[in-house]
């Protein structure tokens, strides 16, 4: 049966470059980075040469990078180490409404440790007024946390704008661009933001790391408490393997990011016309245009999605419906009832990410799968066939 | 074929769902649960004889919830209308092998389907 990855906003393939280049950190290379001996010395040059990778992609300082676990860890530290800086009087936080779970529980945390939060909402197509970012901003507010661009939707936040609010008013600002990296530009030099989040197995590397970018000067609380590494901002032994494959995947993305976007953009354009071309009754999630060029977010109206889901896996077609944290539980996408989508078309809503190795032919294949699954279902739909009066 | 968190038998029964449609005339008709909470079931059945002689469904829902009504008429198809009215939803997710935890709400749907289309049926026919 053919395989489709239709899903890599949840995760991407490993790139065989990447695989290629932590390969002498399984065997040979094994000292730990800290220590001064021969050693450490190799692996200690590979982690600073992986973070001069993700230097040069974005434009910043090596020494802005602090490198963590996983994207969560580094939202996890953006969030707690502006709140627990020492001496910060501040207690208000702002962020929207559809941010990922890394954020909105950590700001549940820390509302449940004297901070104030204020969610902002996004309108119809997902997207944050910065005005509404303005009006939420108190004498307090020490953080704005806004993501740049959705994980479920797509939708590209305008965070140059939020940023120059904020900044405008003297306070800190956060990005999660943990979906944003590899497919929209992010330059640190112009980008007005303090702290940005990344994560390696979104971008063809592994999985187990990520970081955040720290803007020069700033101090931060950490919030893994340990050794010297990352400058005393986190401590813990590098996850060497996994920060060499983030930095081999950075300097992949240099070279072919852009051939990459064009042709990712191509085929989900492709992808998404067909499907609205074929089905009928089809709500777009999201903006039409501001938003990330390999994401399109489908409510297939009088179906629900987790059916979807299942028949498209039996035909080998790998997709996402809601976010993969909460696909176990019965809710709604609490991101898509925030943009004021129909609850019923909320509860069929598919979200396709394409990415790096999908081809033409897993295009037309899906398409074609898509439309036979939908019209399976509606079918057997109450939804499809009301009830005839009675 | 498993898939996700389902047995064999869900699976079997979501993939080839029985029974579904309508039944033209049907002698009670039940409508449960709500489409913005992620399920709805309407249970089509012909009485005859005191017998549940045929019954058809539609579903909006999970594969769980196809599961449980594709399973539920199979279970009642044959039964006397006491009997249909005793099927509960513990009864249809041990047919099915078992269900989720979190998805055992979908054979508590098919059990009150039943129920309502059987109410549908002793208002329709009185005495």
């Amino acid at each position: 049966m053919r395989k489709v990855y239709f899903d890599h906003n949840a995760t991407t393939p490993v790139h065989p470059e990447v695989a290629a280049a932590v390969q002498p950190f399984l065997g040979g290379s094994f000292g730990n980075p800290s220590s001064i001996h021969w050693a450490g010395r190799d692996v200690r040059k590979a982690v600073e040469d992986a973070r001069e990778e993700m230097a040069a992609f974005y434009g910043c300082r090596p020494l802005e990078v602090v490198l963590t676990s996983s994207g969560t860890e580094a939202d996890n530290l953006a969030l707690k180490g502006v709140a627990y800086l020492e001496g910060n009087a501040g207690k208000h936080i702002v962020t929207s409404q559809v941010e990922h779970p890394a954020i909105i529980n950590t700001c549940r945390f820390l509302e449940t440790q004297g901070f104030r939060v204020t969610y902002v909402p996004v309108n119809r197509q997902g997207i944050v007024d910065p005005e509404s970012v303005r009006e939420a901003l108190a004498a307090d507010t020490i953080l704005v946390s806004i993501m740049a661009a959705n994980n479920e939707t797509g939708c590209l936040m305008p965070i140059g704008e939020i940023g120059e609010i904020a900044k405008g008013a003297g306070i800190l600002v956060h990005t999660d661009a943990v979906q944003a990296t590899g497919k929209i530009p992010l330059p640190w030099e112009t980008l007005p933001v303090d702290l940005l989040t990344f994560s390696g197995h979104k971008i063809n590397g592994l999985k187990g790391a990520g970081g955040l970018l720290v803007r020069k000067g700033l101090e931060l609380s950490p919030v893994v408490h340990g050794g010297h590494q990352e400058r005393g901002r986190r401590g813990g032994t590098e996850n060497v393997v996994g920060i060499v494959g983030m930095g081999t995947a950075f300097s992949l993305l240099r070279k072919n990011m852009d051939a990459e976007v064009a042709q990712v953009r191509g085929l989900r354009d492709t992808f998404e016309r067909a499907l609205f071309d074929r089905i009928p009754d089809l709500v777009l999630n999201g903006h039409p245009t501001k938003r990330l060029p390999n994401t399109v977010n489908l409510s297939f109206r009088y179906v629900e999605g987790e059916a979807l889901l299942l028949n498209l896996d039996m035909l080998g077609i790998a997709c996402s419906s809601g976010s993969a944290c909460t696909s176990g539980s019965m809710e709604a996408s609490p991101i898509l009832l925030a943009m004021g989508a129909d609850p019923t078309d909320a509860q069929g809503a598919l979200r396709f990410s394409l990415g790096l190795g999908n081809t033409e032919e897993d295009v037309s294949y899906s398409v074609d799968a898509v439309e036979r699954v939908v019209a399976k279902l509606r079918a057997m739909s109450p939804l499809y066939h009301p009830r005839e009066a009675m | 074929m498993t898939a996700g968190p389902y047995s064999a038998k869900v699976m079997e029964h979501f993939m080839n769902p029985r029974n579904v449609g309508e039944i033209d005339g049907a002698d009670g008709v039940g409508e449960v649960g709500n489409p913005a909470c992620g399920d709805m079931m309407r249970l089509y059945l012909r009485i005859e004889e005191g017998r549940v002689k045929d019954a058809k469904f539609r579903t909006f829902g999970c594969g769980a919830a196809i599961a449980s009504s594709s399973m539920l008429t199979e279970m009642i198809k044959g039964k006397t209308v006491e009997e249909a009215r005793a099927v509960t939803n513990l009864q249809v997710a041990e047919a099915l092998d078992g269900l989720p935890a979190v998805k055992i709400h979908c054979s508590v749907m098919a059990e009150q389907a039943v129920k309502s289309a059987l109410d549908d049926y002793a208002k329709k026919h009185p005495g």
